[in-house]
C-alpha cells in the first residue's frame, strides 16, 4: 500500500463514528423523535399519520382546525396573564421574604425559615382537595388568580433570593446608608439590581413551570374565561371527544409553540437557568 | 429593625399559611371524619377512613403501582442521564444538537408530551403497533392492557424527565478538574475504573440531588394519566394522587380523598427529613 493510501485510510479511519458517538446520536434521535414526530402529523393530511412520504402535502388544515374547533386564542390569553401575573407576584413576595431572611434580626428566624422550606416538598397540588375549599372560599374557583396564588409565596424563590442577597457585601448596603438611603431603597438600589441574574433564571424556571402546569389549573377552573392552554389542551383531546389526531398534533404545537420557540432561541439560559435554579 | 422584618414576611406567610400550613392541618383533621349527607354536619370517626383505608384493595393497588412507577421511572431515568451527561461533556461530532435533542422534552407540558405519546400507543393506528406489523408481529395494546399499561407509563415519563436531570450531571461533571483525568491517563488507568473510582463518587452529591427530585416527582406529576389511561385499564395504572383527584372531584368522597393525602404527605415528609438531617448537614442553609 502506498503512503498516500495509508494516510487516506487514517484519515478515514477516523471520520468513522466512534461506538460512543453512534451511542449518543442514537439517544439523541430517539429522544427528539416524538417532537419531530408530533411536527409531521401536524404539518400533513390526516392519512399520512403513519405513511412516511417524502413527498406528502404540506398542509396547514390541521391548524385551522384546531384553532376552529377550541378558543386558542383565549387560553393564550389566559395563559400569558397567569404566568406574567405569577412571576412578578413571585418576584414581590419572594424579594420582601428574602431579604428579611437575609438580613433582619427576626426572633425564631431557622424555625420559620425551615417552615418555609416545607412547601419545597408539600406543592399546592398535593393539598388540592383543601386548596380548592379554601379557594372556593375565597371566591378564587374559575379565576386566573385563583390558578397562580397558591404559588405565589414560593419556598424556593425565598430561597434562591436570600442565599443571593447573602452574598451581596455589606459594605455596599453601609455605603448606600450613609447617603441617607432607607431600607426600601437599599432593596431597590442595592440588593435587587445585583441579583438580577437570579431574577433570570428564577423567572424563566418559573415561566416553564407555570406554563406547564395542568393538575391545580385543571382542578380549579371550570370554563372557557379561565382556563390556561394545557387545560384547555387536556379537554381538546381527551379521547372521547373524538377529533381526528393531525388535528390534535396541531392543537398540541399550538399549545407549546410559544415555549418551545423561546427555547429553541434562549437555549443557552434556559439551561443555566434550570441549573442555575436546581443547584443552589 | 425586627418589626420591620417581620412585615417584610407577613405577605409570604400569609400565603404560605392559606395555601399549605392551613390545608395541610385541614387535611389531618378532615380525614378523621366522615361526610355529613344532605347538609348534615360531618361525623367524627376516629381513625375508622384508616381502617378503611387498609381495607381498600384498589389503594393498596394504588400504593403498588405507585411504589413501581417510582422504582421504573427513577433509576432509569438517572442512569440514562448520566450517559446523556458523559457523552455531552466528551468531545461529540454536532453536540449542540444533541444536548438540545436530549433537553427538549423538558420544555414541554407533561400533558402534551402525553399527547404525542399517545400515537405511538394507540392500538391500531400506533405507530409503535405499526413497527412491530411491519415486521410480522401482532400488536400490543399498550395502554389497554393491564399488564404493560404501567410500563408505557413508564418509559414516557423516563423519556420526560432524563433530560432534566442531564443538566445537573453535565453541571457536575464540568467542575471535575481535569488534573484527575491527566493523571489517572499517566498512571494508565483505563477509562472504565476512572469513571467508577473517581468520577461517579464525585458525583455522588449530584446524584442524591437528582434523586430527591425524581422521588417528589414521582408521587406529584399525575398529568399523564389524564391523557394516557385515567387510571386505568381497572386501576392498572392508577397512582397516589391521582386517587385522591378521583375521590374527591369524581366520587366527592373529600374525607376518604383527604385520608390518601395524609398518606402522601407521610412519603413527602419521610423525604423531606432524609434531605434535611442527613444530606444538607454540610451545605449551607445559614
Amino acid at each position: 500500500m502506498s503512503q498516500a493510501t495509508l494516510s487516506i485510510a487514517r484519515g478515514l479511519a477516523l471520520r468513522v463514528p466512534s461506538l460512543e458517538t453512534t451511542a449518543a446520536w442514537l439517544l439523541a434521535i430517539i429522544w427528539i423523535f416524538p417532537l419531530v414526530y408530533a411536527v409531521w402529523a401536524a404539518f400533513h393530511p390526516p392519512a399520512f399519520m403513519v405513511r412516511f412520504d417524502l413527498f406528502a402535502p404540506l398542509t396547514l388544515d390541521n391548524f385551522a382546525n384546531a384553532w376552529a374547533q377550541a378558543p386558542f386564542a383565549r387560553y393564550y390569553l389566559n395563559t400569558f396573564l397567569l404566568v406574567t401575573g405569577v412571576v412578578l407576584a413571585q418576584f414581590v413576595v419572594c424579594t420582601l421574604a428574602g431579604f428579611a431572611f437575609a438580613r433582619f434580626p427576626i426572633p425564631g428566624k431557622d424555625l420559620l425559615f425551615m417552615l418555609v422550606l416545607i412547601q419545597l416538598f408539600v406543592f399546592p397540588e398535593v393539598l388540592i382537595v383543601e386548596n380548592y375549599r379554601i379557594a372556593s372560599s375565597l371566591g378564587l374557583v374559575d379565576t386566573i388568580t385563583g390558578i397562580g396564588l397558591p404559588y405565589v409565596a414560593s419556598a424556593f424563590g425565598i430561597f434562591l433570593l436570600r442565599q443571593t442577597f447573602k452574598t451581596i457585601p455589606r459594605e455596599l448596603e453601609d455605603a448606600a446608608r450613609i447617603e441617607g438611603c432607607g431600607w426600601l431603597a437599599i432593596l431597590l438600589k442595592v440588593y435587587v439590581p445585583l441579583a438580577k441574574p437570579t431574577y433570570l433564571a428564577y423567572g424563566l424556571v418559573s415561566i416553564s413551570h407555570h406554563w406547564n402546569n395542568f393538575l391545580w389549573p385543571l382542578v380549579v377552573t371550570n370554563s372557557v374565561e379561565s382556563r390556561p392552554l394545557t387545560v384547555g389542551l387536556g379537554v381538546f383531546s381527551a379521547p372521547e371527544t373524538g377529533v381526528n389526531w393531525a388535528t390534535v398534533s396541531a392543537a398540541t404545537l399550538l399549545s407549546i409553540a410559544p415555549l418551545l420557540i423561546a427555547f429553541l432561541l434562549f437555549q443557552r439560559q434556559f439551561v443555566q437557568s434550570f441549573l442555575r435554579a436546581g443547584i443552589r | 429593625m425586627q418589626l420591620y422584618g417581620a412585615l417584610l414576611l407577613l405577605p409570604a406567610a400569609v400565603l404560605l399559611a392559606t395555601f399549605a400550613y392551613l390545608p395541610t392541618i385541614a387535611t389531618l383533621i378532615n380525614s378523621l371524619f366522615l361526610p355529613g349527607f344532605r347538609g348534615e354536619p360531618a361525623e367524627f370517626v376516629g381513625l375508622e377512613n384508616y381502617q378503611l383505608l387498609i381495607d381498600d384493595t384498589t389503594f393498596w393497588r394504588v400504593a403498588r403501582n405507585n411504589l413501581i412507577y417510582a422504582l421504573g421511572t427513577i433509576p432509569t431515568s438517572i442512569a440514562i442521564a448520566l450517559g446523556m451527561a458523559l457523552f455531552v461533556n466528551a468531545r461529540l461530532p454536532g453536540r449542540g444538537f444533541v444536548r438540545m435533542a436530549y433537553f427538549t422534552p423538558t420544555i414541554l407540558p407533561m400533558i402534551a408530551a402525553a399527547n404525542i405519546w399517545m400515537f405511538f400507543y394507540a392500538p391500531q393506528i400506533g405507530l409503535f403497533n405499526k413497527l412491530l406489523g411491519a415486521f410480522g408481529l401482532s400488536g400490543v395494546n399498550w395502554l389497554g392492557d393491564p399488564s404493560v399499561a404501567l410500563t408505557s407509563v413508564i418509559v414516557m415519563t423516563v423519556w420526560k424527565e432524563a433530560g432534566f436531570f442531564m443538566i445537573f450531571y453535565l453541571a457536575a461533571l464540568q467542575s471535575i478538574p481535569p488534573e484527575l483525568k491527566e493523571a489517572s491517563d499517566l498512571e494508565g488507568t483505563s477509562r472504565w475504573s476512572f469513571f467508577w473510582r473517581v468520577t461517579f463518587p464525585l458525583l455522588m452529591p449530584t446524584t442524591l440531588f437528582v434523586l430527591i427530585n425524581a422521588l417528589i416527582n414521582a408521587v406529584r406529576v399525575v398529568d399523564h394519566l389524564f391523557i394516557l389511561t385515567k387510571g386505568g385499564p381497572n386501576n392498572a395504572t392508577n397512582l397516589l394522587l391521582y386517587y385522591v383527584y378521583e375521590n374527591a372531584f369524581s366520587f366527592f368522597d373529600r374525607t376518604y380523598a383527604a385520608t390518601i393525602t395524609v398518606v402522601i404527605l407521610l412519603v413527602l415528609g419521610v423525604v423531606a427529613t432524609v434531605k434535611f438531617a442527613i444530606l444538607d448537614r454540610r451545605t449551607h442553609y445559614q
